[in-house]
Formats: structure tokens, sequence, C-alpha cells
């Protein structure tokens, strides 16, 4: 036979390799149920769970040996229903319905037990082979909600294992249950499913024949039938080229041994050969297009209809499951909601608690910072040197190594590191505390206006820890078009590579004009003068996009405010290291490397006398001085575009080339910092820096395009060359349109 | 190297020139690139107005009007597709030499195959209609024109790709039946709204979606085809009715363009308000969503469990005009304003508690 086995050949194209495993396993569940949480007690692994709704967008994959057999779990992205509303309901219908898993788990929230059926019984419509994990118990019992396990098996027809998934209880159960399931063990009771209203049910039976006739054996003809009558695409496509029938191929008791149906996908020989057969086009066109004629006297409720009847059932059964004993255990989650959204008090606690964060991430990165410049720069660089020298290493190769890529890179992971050791684990807690979503809700009404969603205002403050961040928190806005906003305008949050940059130029060109006791406040307020700036950017540019390219983009909006939960510290610090910072710290080093490179390189090579670097700088003069900056902060910006931490080592050592003074820097193509700002302010004002040079410069660091690790991220992101090429040009134009007035007004109010 | 700096002395003649520079640049690029009325934009219009899409156009129009039971005639047919009345004559004359329209004892009417192309150009653009209002965020005064250019764009087979998207859609957002790929569409009914009497109950059937300014008068009152109304008494020259609960009003002109079906019981349970009414701390039914609240909005609200009996509390408010949080079915939803006032509820429950 010619045709690959259906589900073999799904499986490969839903990226899995069917020979690696004896058991197949999906988990799938509402958005913030701690799907993700068993997940990880599953399997052992420690994935990131957020308190978030909308957290695991991508699959994620584990595995485990229980009894002897490989058993492979796949983690779904959170979906409230197998509707296919957003790109991660895709993600998980599709699995579910063409990956054929052995098992599916449905992780059902026990304190919101009546919404969540809603999707345990779509998962039930497609298949049986189900188990129900009954997770967080005990914030259920909290809230005085208990859930009868035993009832609620009864009601669905399949197996319920109560479990506190985040301490691991009920996690043995769990696997028992699904072992029991895969290897074909009966469950007492029948499965149940929603009941259709009449006119979709009598629709629905005129079809159900057709289908069965075309393809016997078929578990679930009557959701096929549904699932046509609603237009359903994928389905419909199933039926034109066979790959529905492959759902029939694994009845149950059929496969007895776990292993088996797994090989009789593998095995040509054993699926009866007409199931790897296209269905004659025009049967499958004959049930398609009475679909069609059915769909059209049936009206435009249809929807609503398979909605009403699925949560009718779903309360229902709720109803029979559900005991709640007097006191409502949620009164001290009132009381701190109405405290944290209220508008007397939400604002304020809310920009506390930024402070706090943003005090903590700058007062103690400075000592870890200096620690590690002083091993990796002071110590190690000298040392390496001295290596190169003692093995007879070429001038040009020792400096091309040590002074380009390797003091490029030090610097960037000095710098870079410790704020974001520290910032990102502290937003992690608030996270899974469940605060941030009450941030999201107490400032939607400013996004709304712009066009926008309230996450963004997570997105952005995650950006002031580090934009590529940023850019991949915009995964927890569902709504395409908001998504795109807030990944396109995060350049606009100063992140932390930015700061200290600010913090630098503040103090030597407008501290220095306050009298020496208020020098420190004075440039510190500037600086938060220049990051609410680029909030306001940020929400123009926000308004500019969803009323201009995006106007037409569908947007929905939901905000789910999960129920706050105790986070636990020791996990969040590993796993935020794990996922956060050290992903962007490896991406950031493998673009500082090539950039320390280039820049050694063009200090180093010289036309006639002139270095490479002199003459950029010589070029660019003329634009830089026309919006008030120059021609060495130009060059630095555009070789530092891998990480914005190196702009002001790399100014330092332009400005002492351009001097030509070799008592000054380290040599060319060696970064260096002053030990003292006084220090910097004398290099600057020498290379003929003024007060408008300084402000200009504050404002193009703001607004200039993000450093090559965004934009990578960008792509990867959004998947378009054009929107990352947008997400660079709005900043750049933005910021020289803005250097370039404000200098014309200075010239012109100081009489130039 | 000296001589870029001599070019750059003699370009840098000062702040104020620098300035009116930038104005003038700044300027001239609005004045090209301004969305909808920018020079690219009239460019592109123009490039568009082929005489295929005027001839089209008059076909459409033919066929408006013949459905509608009016006269087709130059005058009649200009008015509707903004030209003039020699211009129209001269194109009818083209049809009928072209076999799509003929003209036995002087009055003009569409052949067979006249028919045919002209369903295919309003199935395309009634499809498109369809698919703004459910899959993308473009506003209801947008639809009308974007399909306009659409509608001579697409082919026949790109049509029925469409429809098969859409699930086969049979009417467009404004209540007009779609044709089907055959070319069957049902004949008109119902009356204009002005004509209800005070007390009488019905349903949209057809909101008319030109003239725009008229048309965007009626979006603003919430009016859209399948929503239940009941007239009202009301001054001369303007038209009151209840809609879900809420006294509006338009004037005369505006609700002959919408089409409504008389029906002769009242609902059994009349919508009270909306969940954007609902004051905190108190619980409500859902009795509907508002057949306004379409494709990705309402599937969201669907998947919430927002649904007709629904118990639905309002919690508390986000500061500002900011979204409310409601408690649905146990968890906790933000909705925004414009959202929550898509929900009918009915009802509204004195206690201050949810289920």
């Amino acid at each position: 036979m010619a045709v690959e086995p259906g589900p073999a050949r799904n499986l490969v194209r839903l990226g899995l390799d069917p020979r690696k495993w004896d058991c197949l396993v999906a988990l799938v569940g509402n958005p913030n149920v701690g799907k993700t949480t068993v997940f990880n007690a599953v399997t052992g692994l420690r994935q990131h769970t957020g308190n978030w709704p909308g957290k695991t967008v991508t699959r994620a994959e584990g595995a485990f040996a229980h009894r002897g057999r490989r058993v492979k779990v796949v983690d779904l992205p959170g979906a409230y229903s197998l509707r296919a509303g957003s790109a991660d309901e895709e993600v998980a219908r599709d699995f579910v319905l063409f990956g054929r898993p052995d098992v599916t788990v449905v992780v059902v929230d026990a304190a919101r037990l009546e919404r969540n059926l809603g999707l345990a019984l779509q998962v039930l419509e497609i298949t049986d082979r189900v188990v129900v994990c009954l997770n967080l118990v005990d914030e259920a019992r909290r809230h005085g909600v208990s859930v009868d396990a035993r009832q609620l098996s009864k009601e669905l027809g399949v197996p319920v294992v109560p479990a506190v998934a985040r301490r691991g209880e009920g996690i043995g159960e769990l696997l028992d249950a699904i072992a029991a399931v895969a290897s074909g063990a009966k469950h007492a009771g029948s499965r149940r499913t929603a009941p259709l209203a009449p006119e979709v049910a009598a629709a629905a039976s005129t079809l159900e024949p057709l289908i069965e006739a075309e393809f016997p054996g078929l578990p679930n003809a009557r959701w096929v039938a549904v699932r046509l009558l609603h237009a359903d695409e994928s389905v419909a496509a199933a039926v034109r080229n066979g790959d529905i029938a492959r759902l029939s191929a694994d009845p149950e008791g059929e496969t007895t041994d776990l292993g088996k149906g797994r090989v009789a996908a593998d095995c040509p020989a054993d699926p009866p050969a007409r199931l790897g057969e296209a269905p004659s086009q025009t049967d499958a066109e004959r049930i398609l297009q009475e679909a069609t004629r059915r769909r059209w006297s049936m009206g435009p409720g249809l929807g609503d209809s398979l909605a009403q009847s699925l949560y009718g059932e779903a309360a229902r059964i709720a109803e029979k499951c559900v005991k709640r004993s007097g006191g409502e255990g949620g009164g001290f989650e009132r009381a701190l909601d109405r405290w944290l959204t209220s508008p007397a008090t939400g604002f304020p606690l809310m920009l506390a608690v930024l402070a706090v964060v943003f005090w903590v991430t700058i007062a103690g990165a400075n000592v870890p910072s200096a620690m590690l410049a002083s091993l990796l720069i002071d110590r190690a660089h000298p040392l390496l040197l001295d290596f190169g020298a003692s093995v007879g290493m070429p001038w040009w190769a020792s400096g091309f190594l040590f002074d380009g890529v390797y003091l490029a890179t030090a610097w960037v992971v000095s710098v870079m590191l410790p704020p974001m050791a520290i910032f990102f684990p502290l937003f992690t807690l608030l996270e899974d505390f469940g605060y941030l979503p009450r941030v999201a809700f107490n400032l939607d009404s400013l996004f709304r206006r712009t066009g926008a969603h309230g996450k963004q205002a997570l997105t952005m403050a995650m950006g002031f820890g580090c934009n590529a961040a940023g850019v991949v928190a915009a995964r927890i806005i569902d709504s395409p078009r908001e998504r795109l906003i807030a990944i396109v305008t995060n350049n606009f949050a100063l992140c932390n590579g930015r700061w200290p940059t600010q913090i630098l130029i503040a103090t030597i060109f407008i501290g220095a004009l306050a009298p020496p006791a208020f020098a420190g406040l004075v440039s510190a307020a500037a600086v938060v003068a220049v990051a609410l700036l680029g909030v306001a950017f940020m929400l123009a540019a926000s308004w500019l996009l969803s009323n201009t390219v995006l106007k037409g983009e569908a947007t929905t909006f939901s905000l789910e405010l999960p129920p706050y939960r105790p986070p636990r510290i020791l996990q969040t610090l590993y796993t935020s290291m794990i996922d956060r910072t050290l992903v962007v710290l490896w991406r950031a080093v493998v673009f500082a490397m090539p950039a320390g490179a280039a820049i050694w390189l063009l200090s180093n090579i010289s036309t006639g006398d002139v270095s490479l670097a002199e003459r950029f700088v010589g070029g660019l003069d003329p634009l830089g001085v026309l919006v008030g900056l120059n021609g060495v902060i130009l060059l630095a910006y555009v070789i530092a575009v891998p990480a914005n931490e190196i702009v002001v080592p790399t100014i330092m050592m332009l400005t002492a080339l351009a001097l030509g003074d070799p008592a000054i820097g380290a040599g060319p193509g060696v970064m260096f910092e002053a030990d003292s700002a006084a220090e910097v302010a004398e290099l600057l004002e020498a290379g003929g820096w003024t007060l408008l040079t300084g402000v200009n410069l504050m404002l193009f660091s703001l607004l200039h395009n993000p450093c090559s690790t965004t934009l990578y991220t960008i792509y990867k992101e959004t998947g378009s060359a054009r929107w990352t090429a947008a997400s660079a040009l709005l900043p750049l134009v933005a910021g020289f349109v803005t250097c370039f007035l404000l200098a014309q007004a200075w010239r012109l109010a100081s009489g130039a | 190297m000296v001589l870029l700096l001599v070019v750059s002395e003699s370009f840098m003649p000062g702040p104020a020139l620098n300035l009116a520079v930038f104005a003038v640049l700044a300027m001239g690029g609005a004045a090209l690139l301004w969305p909808g009325s920018g020079l690219m934009a009239r460019a592109r219009r123009i490039w568009r107005m082929t005489e295929r899409v005027r001839l089209e156009d008059v076909l459409k129009q033919m066929h408006k009007l013949e459905y509608e039971r009016r006269p087709v005639t130059a005058a009649s047919v200009a008015e509707g597709v903004r030209m003039r009345r020699q211009q129209a004559a001269s194109f009818l004359q083209l049809l009928e030499s072209k076999g799509f329209a003929m003209s036995p004892a002087g009055r003009f009417q569409l052949t067979e195959a006249g028919r045919a192309y002209a369903l295919r150009i309003v199935r395309t653009h009634r499809l498109w209609e369809r698919f703004l209002a459910d899959r993308t965020g473009v506003r209801p005064e947008d639809w009308h024109d974007e399909a306009e250019a659409r509608e001579h764009q697409l082919t026949e087979s790109d049509a029925d790709e469409l429809a098969l998207a859409l699930g086969n859609p049979a009417y467009d957002p404004h209540g007009d039946p779609i044709p089907t790929a055959a070319g069957d569409i049902p004949a008109p009914s119902g009356v204009p709204l002005g004509t209800l009497k005070p007390g009488q109950h019905a349903v949209v059937t057809h909101v008319e979606d030109e003239p725009r300014d008229a048309y965007r008068e009626l979006v603003a009152a919430g009016l859209g085809p399948m929503l239940r109304v009941e007239r009202l008494e009301g001054p001369k020259g303007r038209v009151r009715f209840h809609l879900a609960g809420v006294k509006r009003e338009v004037s005369a002109a505006a609700a002959a363009n919408v089409t409504v079906e008389v029906r002769s019981q009242t609902p059994k349970r009349p919508w009270s308000a909306t969940l954007a009414d609902l004051a905190l701390g108190r619980s409500a039914a859902v009795a509907g969503l508002s057949p306004l609240c379409r494709g990705p909005a309402r599937r969201r609200l669907l998947d919430l469990g927002v649904l007709p009996g629904t118990v639905v509390g309002a919690r508390f408010k986000a500061p500002g005009d900011g979204p409310v949080a409601y408690e649905v079915r146990g968890a906790l939803v933000a909705l925004r304003r414009e959202q929550a006032a898509m929900v009918y509820v009915e009802d509204v429950a004195p206690s201050g508690d949810g289920p």
C-alpha cells in the first residue's frame, strides 16, 4: 500500500515521531486550571507556569516511564472550547482530533467545575479514551466547594481523579487511571455528551446514516454530522480526503495492549486496507452537499444553540456533583480585589509595587554587576591578553579575539545578567500571585482608547526589563490585532540595557545644572521623564497602528481574573532563571560576539592613514549634527545594534579614537569605561558635546530601533519580515524627527 | 572628506530654514500617503474604475431596481451609481448590445444572462460584507465601500471558496439574502420600520447601508438584522422604539431604510436591560446575546459560558470607564462596556450574590 497509514502521517504532520513511545497522552484544559502544573508533576519537568490564562502558547512535550512503558505527554495550549476560536484552541483541537492520542487527560478546576465541564463534554464527543483530572481541590475546599468525584465519574462515564498537582497529590492515581484507559480497560458507566436542540438533532439524524454508510465503524458519526452542519472547515476537509475514517481505526476493545494501537499504525498490513484510501470523491461531496443544504434551513443560531446545549448539560452535571458548604471562603480575596482595583487605592498601590520592583532591580544589580565586571573585564581580560602573548599570537589575532569578541561579550553579560536575574523572578512572583491580571484590568481603559489591550500594560512592564522578553510576553494577548500592536510598540518601553546610559548622561549633563544637593534628584527625575515619554510614544504608536494599517484586523477582548494563589518562591526563581533570563542572555551573547568583532575591525582596519571607524564617523557627522547628535553617536548605535548595553563603552572608545590622543582610552577597538562620571564628562566635552547633545542622546537612546536580539524575537513571534521592519523603522523615524525638531527649536531659542 | 564637510556646511543654513524644509516635506508626504484621501489612495481608486467595473455597477443597479420593482430608466440607474444620465444611457445601450439587457417597448430589463451576471456580483459583494463582519474588525460603515471594490476583483471560484469558508451564509450582515451559486434568491418581504403602529412588535430583517450617513445613524442607534423592536409613540418626523429594553429613536428618513417583519405575539420574556446597565453587586440572568455581536467576539462570550439562562453577577469595576469584572459560572471575567452592552439580561435579581 503506497499511502502511509493515517495516524502516523498525521502525527508526523503535527511534528511528532510515533516510534519513540508506547502510549501518547494529551493534556487539555481551560486556561489557568493548573494544566502545566499537572504536566510538570507527571513528567518531572520544570516548565514555567504562570497564574495567567493562556500561558502555554506553543505545545510542550515530555516523556516518562510508567510500569515499563514509555509514555509521551503533550501539554496542549489552554482552550475554552474545541471550536477553534483562537490559534491556541486550533492547536489543541487538531491534536485531540487528528493526533489521536491514546488517552486525553482533561484537567478541570474543581472550584469552577461548571465552566470547565464545557470543554470536558466537547472532548467526550470526540473520544471516550478520557481521564478527567479534578485539579485544585484544595483551593475549592478553601472556597467551601467540594466535588463528588465518584458521582462525576458516573455522570461522565470516564475515570475522574481528584488532585492537588502543585503538591503532587493524586498524581500516582492519575498515572494509574491513564494506564488503565490506555490498556483498554472498560470503565463502568456510559459516556455522557450534551444533548442537541431538536432541529439540530433532526438535521444531524439525516446526515448520520450517510456518514456511517461511507465510514462504517466511526464511533462519533453524530459529532461529525454536527461539525459539518456547523461548517467546520477542518472536519469537512477530513471528510473529503478520508482522514475522518481513521478516527474509527481504534475502537475500544481492539487494543487491549498498550502499544498495539501504535504498532498497528506503523504496520501497513494491520488496518483494513480501505481505511487508507480516500473515499470516492462523489460520496464525500454528497455528504458535504447534504450538510450545506441542511444548514440552510437551520438559520444562523447554530453556534449559540450548540453552546447552549453544552453548557446546559454542564450545569446539570455540576448541580449533581458540587456541594457548597455555607461560608463563601472568598472574603479575603474580595477585599483584596477591592483594594487593588478601586480608583482610590488601585493606582497608588500599583505605582508603589512597580517602584519597589524597579528600585530593587537597579539597587540590587549594582553590586553583582560591579563584581562581574571586575572579574570578567578587569581580571580575565588582561589574563587572556597575557595568555595570547605567551603563546605567541599575532597582535591582530589577540586583538580581534580578546579585545573585540571577548570584551563585548563580557560587557553584555556583566551589565545584562544581574538586573534580569532580579527583575524577572520578581515579576514572575507577582504573576504567580495573580496580581498582574488586575494591573491589566486597571489600565484597560487607557489602552482601549488607543485600540490596544489592557494586557499590553504587562508586556510594557516586561519590556522595562527586556524588550525581547516583552515581545514574547505578548503571547498572553489572544486577539491578533492587539497582540501585533503590543509587539511592534514594545520597544518604546525603556529597557534595562538603556537605563545605565540614561542615568550616566542625566548625571553628567542635567544633574550638573542643579545645585549639587539636588543633582541626584534632578537627574533621576530626568530619567523617569524619559521613561514616561516612552510610555506616551507607545500609546500614540498604538493608536496610530490601530487606526491605520491594523484597522481591519479582527479583535476580541477577554481578560479572566484568576483567583489569588500563593506563589512558590524557590520554583519561581529556578524557572524564571531558565525560561527568561538565560534564554534572553544566550541570544544577546550570540549577537554580541559578532558585534565585538565588527567594532574591533572597524577601528583597526585603515584605508590610507585613517581607520574605517573614523571615516564612518566623518560621513555620519553632518546628519548627526543636523539632528543635534554627532557622528560618533550614530556610528555607535549602528555597530552596537546587538545590545544597548555596549553603546556607552563604544561611544567612549570612538570619541577617544576620533580625538586621536593615545593617552585616552585603552586603544583602538578596545571598549572601556571611565572610573567616574566626571572623567566621562571630561572626555565627552573634549569631543564637542553640549547640553543639547546630552538631551538628544537620552531621547535617541529611548527612540531608536530595537536591538538585534529583540528584532530576531519579533521575527520569530510574528513570522513576518514586514512587521519586523515596521518595528525597527517606527521608533527610528520617531527618534530622528524628535531629535531634529528639538535641535532646531533649541538653536532658534539660543539664537545660533 | 573635506568636500563632504564643505557640502554639509553649505547645507546647514540655520534652524529656521531646516524647520521650513521639514514642514514642507511632512505636508507633502501626508498629502501623498494620507489614508483615504491622499494622492496615492485617489490614484488607486481611479485606477480601479475601469469600464468593466462601471458596467458591472450598472448591471447591479438594474438588478436592484428590478428586485425592488422599480422602473429601470437611465435616470434611476444614474442616481444609483453616481454618474450622469447620458453616461448611464450609453452604458445601458452597451449592455443591450452585449446581450445582458433588452428594451422591449422602451423599458429596460435584464436578460437571463444579465441577471445571472448581476447576481454573481451581488453574491460576491454580500459574501465579502459577511466576511468583513464576521472575521475582521472593519467598522460597519466601512463594509460597503470595501465590498464595492472587492466585488469586481474576485472570480466566481474565489466567491465559492469564500462562501465555503464562511459556512455558506444565507444573509449578509445587513440582512440582505446572499444569492446561491446557482443564482437563487428569495423575494423581498417586510415593511419599513416607520409604518409600524405604536405598540406593534417586529423583527428587523434588513438595514440598508446606503446612503452612508443614514446608515451611520442606524448603526449608532444599535439597529441590526434579527433584533426585536417595539414601536413607541413619538414626535413627528422621528421614529421612537424600544430595543432591548432601551428607548431609542431615529429620524423618519433613516427609519425608511429599515425593513421589519411584524410579529403578532409579543415576546414571552421582554428583555429589560443589558449587562452594561447592571449595578455592581447585583446579579441577573442572561436573556440573549445581541445579533450584532458577531464572529470571534460572539464565540468568545459563548465559550466563557455567557448564555441564555446563565446568572451573571457584576462584582467590581476598573477605574475610569474601564471594564467590569463579572462572575460567570464561578470564574471572574472582565468585560468591556461595549461587550456587556451586547448581552441582554432579564429580571435583575435583588440578591447580592451569584450562584
